[in-house]
């Protein structure tokens, strides 16, 4: 895909990391207002589509770092399990550490509900966002014109 | 001969969903609600989650979740199976 016009690209730099923290927000607080860890995490990965809407897919290539979504996701997907095990004396994902809804401390009073919603949207991002980045290498891959000859979808 | 079978069918479904529609019950009315009003009762006081939803999704139906997990993993693995580079050329 080629970049689009600078109106696009301004656009994108206002809005992309606004969308991740607001992802990130959502999945932070799954456990007392609508949303949770998929939306959250789907929220965080329309960053990538973003930047390869609006930069094209060449710079985000160069950019993108797919080790670190293919981190998030493992790291996400192991915290979930991990989690869900740890209450198993009790049964599988017995929620061991909720506390009374006035308690304070580090981890939210729902306990493990807030965890698994953080562990979610983590592996939710990263595997939106491997996705994303896989499927136009995928693309580009049959293409046999070079980059600056590419027709994009807006031209 | 056919036609006709098709037009008699057609026409048994056509009844048989306009029955089930008449018979549902009214919109916020459920038949059943012994689970949800349990739901409903149990989630803010004993699991201090004040979204019953995300309640119900990783606590109460956690499993279901994990399952959700694995296909978004699964997903994963075949789109990249499916657009690897290398391999055997065409």
């Amino acid at each position: 895909m080629n970049p689009l016009s600078v109106v696009v690209r301004t656009g994108c730099d206002l809005f992309a990391w606004f969308m991740v923290v607001f992802g990130v927000n959502v999945l932070v607080h799954g456990y007392m207002t609508p949303g949770g860890g998929f939306q959250g995490g789907a929220i965080i990965a329309t960053f990538t589509a973003f930047l390869l809407v609006a930069y094209g897919g060449r710079k985000l290539l160069g950019w993108a770092n797919e080790k670190i979504f293919d981190l998030f996701e493992e790291v996400g997907l192991l915290a979930f399990f991990f989690l869900a095990f740890m209450g198993f004396p009790v049964t599988f994902f017995y929620n061991y550490l909720v506390k009374p809804l006035a308690a304070g401390g580090v981890v939210p009073p729902a306990g493990t509900t807030a965890l698994m919603s953080i562990a979610v949207g983590l592996e939710v991002s990263g595997a939106l966002s491997m996705v994303i980045l896989t499927m136009y290498r995928g693309i580009r891959m049959f293409e046999t014109a070079p980059m600056e000859e590419e027709i994009g979808h807006d031209r | 001969m056919k036609k006709m079978i098709f037009v008699v069918a057609a026409l048994l479904l056509g009844a048989m969903v306009v029955g089930a529609v008449d018979n549902a019950h009214p919109f916020g009315f459920p038949g059943k609600t012994p689970m949800d009003d349990f739901f409903l009762a149990d989630a803010l006081p004993n699991r201090s989650t004040e979204n019953i939803v995300t309640a119900i999704v990783f606590d109460y139906r956690g499993f279901d979740t994990i399952g959700e997990a694995a296909v978004l993993f699964t997903a994963l693995c075949a789109i990249s199976v499916l657009f690897r580079e290398g391999g055997r050329k065409r």
